[in-house]
């Protein structure tokens, strides 16, 4: 596959989102990893960021505002054939849709879930999203967000995902190579992505993050939890990027016996076996 | 004497007007529900019509709660007000009392609980000493009971015995064995203490054995005919039974079933899947469904198929989780913002949840729409004996395109412009073409637009006109009754058992009166309310406070419908409760 089988929309992106960078680094690791995309199927909720499967040549599932994660997991337990990618905003995935992002990871379905943090609502013009920092002024927090953070990453941790990464929309080969690894993991894969709204975060702009974010340290273990609590909690002056935690915990489509081989689409129904059935009812 | 013959009439093979009432009385976790169901199964094997029905208290332990079984040689859709055997657990079953005729029997323990049952009704059943003394345990008291109503009644208890074994299997066998000889103990005990004195003229119908089946499980096994794999749902009652049922089942029938987180949960992760191609469905009651709102307006959105059962309980809000409302009707119909094709249809009875769950996923699959079935408390946890279901009779078409088509097609549009407003549908995994959804407003290739032009338009009238082909599928009424009657009673879903029954009551009682009884509810027409025009006494029977249907009809044909007969109570009607409201608006009442 090359890029330009992709596709080149026109988006209604604000020129300079961070939009931009996420979706040219999607398409790079969709190439890299040479993805059939007839198998493949992007969803997304609403929002700026949900917009991003409508500017790629693919299936998608451009679902309801919060319901990204919903729909996913119904297309991946259908069809495990498919490759299933979210891709939506921090206020879709961890507001609206916050129970469905706890409870995915529960399931641990295989599916990968890009969240185009800028830690604010664009679309809606400009209100305190999970992730604003405290002390953020919009004009419904005119004195300034009161409410603690949400911490994906800590949270994701907490919950057993398997598969737990930040990144960056600056860096497009970073952020590629991330999304790469989280498609590629069998189970539930977050890519949490830290992402300047140009428009309507004024605080956390490019040189905010770029300024901010750092490598995980070279000795890093990928597999110890209490390390991955530290980075992903870490906030301020310093933002570790990178994969903060990875486990080899078996998916949903392991731990559910009919998933192991054809897919349930594949099997189809059978019906035939009601004759039987009903004599169980005489 | 309705029940019983005196000595030395024999029992005949075509016994008529059998209709025989046993109330099994006590506390949750007493083990009702187990009795019932294995009295209800003698039965029905024994080819009587049965339908049995739970009263329970939203509770685990305690409480007063009942198990109604309905026996009769004819068909029963309904309760009986008259209670002919009662047998009681616990001192709160004296609220029963009073519907015990001359005839009837209590059935219950000295031992165990203070009763003062009326001495000429009283079978008092050492049922603990029973059991232990058989060899069993006090456990087995319950076994002791439902042996001695068959004792009482000089029914085979032979099928008793089998089920008991069958029950218990090779697991447990000495528990079963134990089981039999409890049971043994209370039928000889039963029908001495009957000898001489009375005895039933309670006898086999001489009909094949029936099939005894709730309506939980009839949806469920509709769902297996109509090839439907996926249901993900959260549980609430009365619908949880559904999932409970394809759940034992899954594996078999190559089906997922997805607890899932809420029901928001429940409705998106479904779309997903029949998105993905497989027939899919949820089922939840109204609190549940309210919150599936939103996902019902996905549906018409994207055009993707889905069964969501809404078996509806007494409310707002939370309600009487373990009662009975027809209260969502409207609710059903308007849930969901915006406008788009959907078909509401509540069936009448067990064996008709079958058919139209089987048929709910067809219309889904061939309009490309959300279907409702709307059943209720009473239907969801009732019992009845039915003929064999026929799922030769379903046929499963998926209205998907071919392979041929997907090679043949140029630039496959997932919303294509037709002329009824249905697209073609492809898979998202085929490799020919690729498939979208998209909530908001789209254009044919499933692409956000906001053309207000034309494709805004265009797209509203697409999703819309769908109703066009959809009125022609819809049933009209069901008739029953006199041909001639100009006195109808009118309904809709779990109530047409009690209204033939009343219709039938009320010509015995010189009324000529039909049952019309409407299954599909929406989309609704208006040529299908032509018997209106004859009608000189016309009276909408439902389960709710306001009317909804007598307020649907009028809205749909212009025609006042003022007689109504209301219950909400939470309980379902009787027939005679039907009748005597009937014969109160006759003599010019108004509800």
């Amino acid at each position: 596959m090359r890029p330009e089988d992709l596709g080149n929309f026109q988006t209604a992106w604000c020129p300079g989102c961070g939009n931009f960078g996420i979706l040219d680094a999607l398409k790079d690791a969709l190439v890299m990893l040479d993805l059939d995309m007839h198998k493949t199927v992007l969803v997304s909720g609403i929002g700026q960021a949900a917009k991003e499967p409508q500017y790629l040549n693919c299936n998608f599932f451009n679902g309801l505002h919060g319901r990204a994660i919903p729909a996913a997991t119904g297309i991946k337990m259908a069809n495990k054939d498919l490759h299933v990618i979210v891709t939506s905003g921090d206020g879709d995935i961890y507001g609206e849709g916050g129970n469905h992002f706890i409870h995915a990871i529960r399931r641990n379905i295989d599916i990968t879930v890009i969240v185009h943090d800028n830690q604010v609502y664009g679309l809606t013009k400009g209100q305190a999203s999970p992730t604003s920092d405290i002390g953020f002024t919009t004009k419904v927090q005119p004195r300034g967000v009161i409410n603690e953070p949400l911490h994906p990453l800590a949270m994701a941790v907490a919950l057993g995902a398997g598969f737990v990464a930040r990144s960056f929309s600056g860096d497009k080969q970073h952020l590629s190579s991330m999304i790469q690894q989280a498609v590629q993991f069998k189970g539930f894969s977050l890519v949490d992505v830290l992402q300047p709204c140009v428009t309507f975060n004024k605080r956390n702009n490019f040189s905010w993050y770029k300024q901010r974010i750092e490598p995980l340290p070279q000795d890093y273990d990928v597999h110890n939890k209490v390390w991955a609590f530290e980075k992903a909690l870490q906030w301020g002056d310093k933002i570790p990027v990178g994969v903060i935690y990875r486990d080899g915990r078996s998916s949903y489509e392991d731990a559910c016996g009919l998933m192991g081989e054809a897919s349930i689409l594949s099997q189809g129904p059978n019906p035939a076996r009601l004759k039987d059935l009903l004599k169980e009812f005489f | 004497m309705r029940w019983m013959v005196p000595i030395g009439r024999k029992a005949k093979s075509s016994l008529a007007n059998v209709d025989l009432t046993i109330k099994i009385a006590g506390e949750a976790g007493q083990g009702l529900h187990a009795i019932g169901g294995l009295l209800s199964r003698v039965f029905a094997r024994g080819g009587y019509h049965v339908f049995a029905n739970q009263v329970v208290q939203s509770r685990v332990r305690g409480g007063h709660n009942w198990f109604s079984i309905r026996v009769s040689d004819r068909p029963v859709h309904a309760p009986c007000a008259r209670t002919d055997i009662l047998v009681a657990f616990d001192k709160e079953s004296a609220c029963h009392f009073k519907e015990l005729t001359e005839d009837s029997v209590v059935i219950f323990d000295s031992k165990s609980i203070e009763l003062s049952v009326p001495s000429r009704t009283a079978l008092d059943v050492p049922m603990a000493e029973l059991a232990s003394r058989a060899g069993g345990n006090r456990l087995m008291a319950n076994t002791v009971a439902a042996a001695a109503v068959l004792g009482l009644l000089h029914c085979d208890p032979s099928e008793l015995f089998n089920f008991l074994r069958r029950s218990f299997g090779k697991k447990d066998a000495q528990t079963g064995e134990a089981n039999v000889k409890a049971a043994e103990a209370g039928y000889d005990f039963a029908l001495k203490k009957n000898e001489g004195k009375r005895r039933a003229g309670f006898g086999p119908p001489g009909q094949a054995p029936k099939m005894l089946i709730g309506g939980s499980e009839a949806v469920a096994l509709g769902a297996l005919a109509a090839g439907c794999q996926f249901i993900s749902a959260y549980p609430m009652s009365p619908s949880t039974g559904i999932m409970t049922y394809l759940a034992s089942k899954a594996a078999d029938f190559h089906m997922v079933v997805e607890q899932s987180e809420d029901e928001i949960a429940s409705i998106n992760i479904a779309l997903g899947a029949s998105f993905a191609g497989l027939r899919a469905m949820t089922a939840s009651s109204g609190g549940g469904f309210a919150l599936m709102a939103e996902g019902l307006s996905l549906a018409g959105m994207i055009e993707t198929p889905i069964v969501i059962v809404l078996a509806q309980r007494p409310a707002p809000a939370t309600g009487l989780p373990t009662r009975t409302a027809q209260e969502d009707l409207e609710f059903a119909i308007h849930a969901g913002h915006g406008e788009f094709a959907r078909v509401v249809m509540a069936p009448a009875g067990i064996e008709e949840c079958f058919y139209a769950t089987a048929r709910a996923f067809h219309l889904a699959d061939k309009y490309r729409i959300p279907v409702i079935i709307l059943t209720d408390q009473s239907l969801a946890d009732s019992f009845a004996s039915i003929d064999a279901l026929r799922p030769e009779d379903v046929v499963i078409e998926r209205h998907l395109m071919s392979e041929e088509d997907l090679k043949r097609v140029q630039g496959y549009k997932s919303f294509l412009l037709t002329k009824s407003g249905v697209s073609p549908r492809a898979l998202p995994g085929n490799p020919y073409c690729f498939v979208t959804a998209d909530s908001d407003e789209h254009d044919e290739d499933g692409r956000i637009t906001e053309d207000c032009d034309v494709t805004r338009p265009r797209m509203v009238e697409k999703r819309n006109r769908k109703t066009v082909d959809l009125l022609k599928e819809m049933k009209g009424p069901s008739w029953y009754g006199p041909k001639d009657a100009r006195d109808v009673l009118i309904g809709w879903g779990s109530t047409r058992g009690v209204l033939r029954e009343a219709a039938d009551n009320l010509l015995r009682d010189g009324i000529k009166a039909a049952a019309v009884h409407f299954e599909d509810l929406w989309p609704l027409d208006r040529k299908h309310f032509g018997f209106l025009k004859k009608a000189r006494f016309a009276v909408v029977v439902e389960n709710n406070f306001t009317g909804q249907f007598a307020n649907l009809i009028t809205r749909t044909t212009g025609i006042a419908m003022a007689r109504r007969i209301s219950k909400y109570d939470g309980l379902p009607f009787t027939a005679q409760e039907v009748v005597s409201a009937y014969k109160r608006l006759k003599k010019g009442g108004r509800r």
